[in-house]
């Protein structure tokens, strides 16, 4: 089902309710992702940013809404057109999400080998290229359980990014990161989006990262269970009209 | 259109590299298989430079292609000038190359030879051994502490954990035990009436079900079906690191985890194994009386002369030694566990295994001893 929408915008949430049963975790969510946005999901604990993230990326279907992908909607699609749309996400989940039989290049290598026709030597040097660019060349064979989390969280990353996506998510890409591996996270997102045209969306409330990357977000509330503001984070923080999203962006020091 | 690759040498020492077209990963592409052989033949250059005005789109493709030949530069101590490539790539080369190669330890993909490898896996299983006597050990401290009420744990997690292995096995146990029942009758009775001596289908179902094979049958079910669980459970609590957290916590995993589930193998096992004996006798009077013409007070009246108290505490100990065996097992290779998924599998597998190796173990050792004492 194509809808009549601007050519620029990638992702499009219309009246978005999300809902476990009859709990109602956030209603009537309305926004827009542009094509090359670094685009922040953020808010307080427990106000439903993952499962915002779930709704996006095709594991759960919303309560009411649509979420358009580049004008298409993705749940009045046919499997096949979902399939098709799913092909052009990269997802890095929270806790990694690796799968712990394979060693990182088979994780990495998988997608490769599922979904283009490369031979497998070529399929073994893109791999080592994903793992260099989240740094963990060298770090091939070995796997998932024999490194660290903020190592496991990078290897996924390389996974998310296998397939060169059109769209990268990302959940709580910098928890567990020291700050020279989070900021060379930033970086490489940064870069993703510059070279390649990747639009992201990342859940988080790494200040720093929100600032330094952050062009367009959406502000989550729990109490009010709706999105309160939306637009450049570093606008917000010191334009926004609401003294709690202000907070947020200040930690607390307003 | 694909990626087109031209390779231009104009100075004695400068290698060019030309890059035009479209270098998706999906695209067709040269590989770097040319400049190596350049670089092989030619060992005067000592630079590579690049031209991509022509590049009309690229990807992981061209950074693949750019990784090998900066790679293959270091290997040949040839210096880069990047100034020709397309700002974005030379920005992500930069990235892929700012940390350099972890240096592998040896540890990984090396292969043993036959004997070393047989070699370690004998070692690995002699290191074993200490380990579950370590963990008997620990059981043991664990059981006197209960005694001596010290013992910490929740009795709310042991009710709710019997439950599931008594109340919630019974559908299962039910069944099995139905069916040995009914084999066993069967067998016997077609031997049996050969010498018209079908009465005696009641001595040999009796005696069968409450002295082997109610045990046997009950702890090969709660093998699988609870050492499994335990084995898992426990196993993705030691890859949540919720057993660390007991432990910080000043709390003794074995006793808040592993105290109440063998107390409730142990507690259970011995009424799952009646209940499976009175199961498998009421299969046996199916068959007879529906078969072979026996009425079931007959049935009943041989029964009752058949069986004797003492059958039926060989196999109520029977049960609770394999109850026993079960939950040790279980949680033995739950706390075993590694730290994956994988791990967890392997605990399962190995936890059912091990349950069955013991029961096989114990219920030859139990009949000998049983013979020996004349019981």
């Amino acid at each position: 089902m194509l809808q009549n929408t601007n050519p620029d915008d990638h992702i499009v949430a219309q009246d978005l309710t999300l809902a476990y049963g009859d709990f109602i975790i956030q209603h009537d969510l309305n926004f827009t992702v542009r094509r090359g946005d670094i685009f922040i999901v953020m808010g307080g604990s427990g106000c439903g940013k993952s499962t915002l993230l779930r709704h996006m990326i095709g594991l759960k279907a919303p309560a009411s809404g649509r979420v358009l992908f580049a004008g298409v909607s993705y749940w009045e699609s046919s499997p096949a057109e979902q399939q098709r749309i799913k092909r052009g996400f990269g997802t890095s989940f929270q806790s990694g999400a690796l799968w712990s039989s394979l060693t990182l290049a088979e994780n990495v290598a998988l997608p490769l080998g599922e979904y283009t026709d490369l031979a497998p030597a070529d399929i073994t040097e893109v791999v080592s290229l994903k793992l260099a660019l989240v740094g963990l060349a060298g770090f091939e064979d070995f796997y998932p359980s024999e490194i660290s989390g903020g190592m496991q969280k990078r290897a996924a990353l390389a996974r998310a990014i296998a397939l060169d996506p059109e769209i990268l998510f990302f959940d709580e890409p910098s928890a567990g990161l020291d700050p020279i591996s989070s900021r060379r996270l930033d970086d490489l997102i940064l870069e993703l989006r510059d070279s390649l045209g990747t639009t992201i969306v990342m859940v988080t409330h790494e200040l720093a990262s929100i600032f330094a990357i952050g062009n367009n977000s959406v502000f989550l509330d729990t109490e009010t269970r709706t999105m309160i503001a939306s637009g450049d984070p570093k606008m917000l923080r010191d334009e926004s009209t609401d003294p709690g999203v202000r907070r947020f962006l200040n930690r607390g020091e307003i | 259109m694909s990626g087109q690759l031209n390779l231009q040498f104009p100075g004695p020492d400068n290698l060019h590299v030309v890059i035009a077209g479209s270098w998706l990963l999906t695209d067709s592409h040269p590989s770097a298989g040319d400049i190596a052989q350049q670089l092989q033949s030619r060992s005067d250059i000592r630079r590579i430079s690049f031209d991509s005005t022509d590049l009309t789109q690229w990807d992981s493709g061209l950074l693949t292609f750019l990784a090998r030949v900066y790679q293959l530069a270091g290997k040949h101590n040839i210096d880069i000038d990047p100034g020709g490539l397309p700002d974005g790539a030379r920005r992500m080369i930069n990235l892929a190359m700012a940390v350099p190669p972890h240096e592998d330890t040896g540890k990984h993909g090396e292969k043993l030879p036959l004997i070393e490898h047989i070699g370690e896996k004998a070692l690995a299983m002699w290191r074993a051994a200490p380990e579950m006597l370590h963990f008997l050990g620990e059981v043991t401290l664990s059981f006197g502490r209960l005694f001596r009420g010290t013992a910490q744990f929740r009795r709310s997690d042991l009710m709710l954990i019997i439950e599931d292995v008594g109340p919630h096995a019974l559908p299962i146990v039910s069944l099995i035990s139905f069916l040995i029942g009914l084999i066993v009758a069967y067998m016997g009775a077609v031997q049996l009436a050969q010498f018209g001596a079908q009465i005696y289908i009641a001595n040999l179902v009796s005696l069968g079900m409450t002295r082997e094979m109610g045990a046997l049958m009950t702890g090969i079910i709660m093998a699988g079906r609870t050492g499994a669980a335990y084995a898992a459970q426990l196993g993705t609590m030691q890859v949540n690191e919720e057993i660390d957290a007991f432990r910080t916590m000043g709390f003794n995993p074995i006793d808040f985890l592993v105290l109440p589930r063998m107390l409730a193998l142990v507690l259970v096992m011995p009424l799952l194994v009646l209940y499976a004996g009175i199961v498998g006798i009421t299969a046996g009077m199916f068959v007879a009386v529906t078969i072979f013409d026996i009425s079931t007070f007959e049935y009943y009246q041989q029964t009752v002369r058949s069986m004797a108290w003492t059958h039926i505490w060989v196999g109520v100990i029977k049960g609770t030694v394999y109850g026993m065996l079960i939950a040790f097992a279980g949680c033995l290779r739950g706390m075993q566990c590694g730290r994956s998924a994988q791990a967890v599998g392997e605990a399962t597998t190995s936890a059912v295994v091990t349950s069955i190796l013991f029961i096989v173990i114990a219920a030859s050792l139990l009949t000998i001893l049983f013979q020996q004492l004349g019981i």
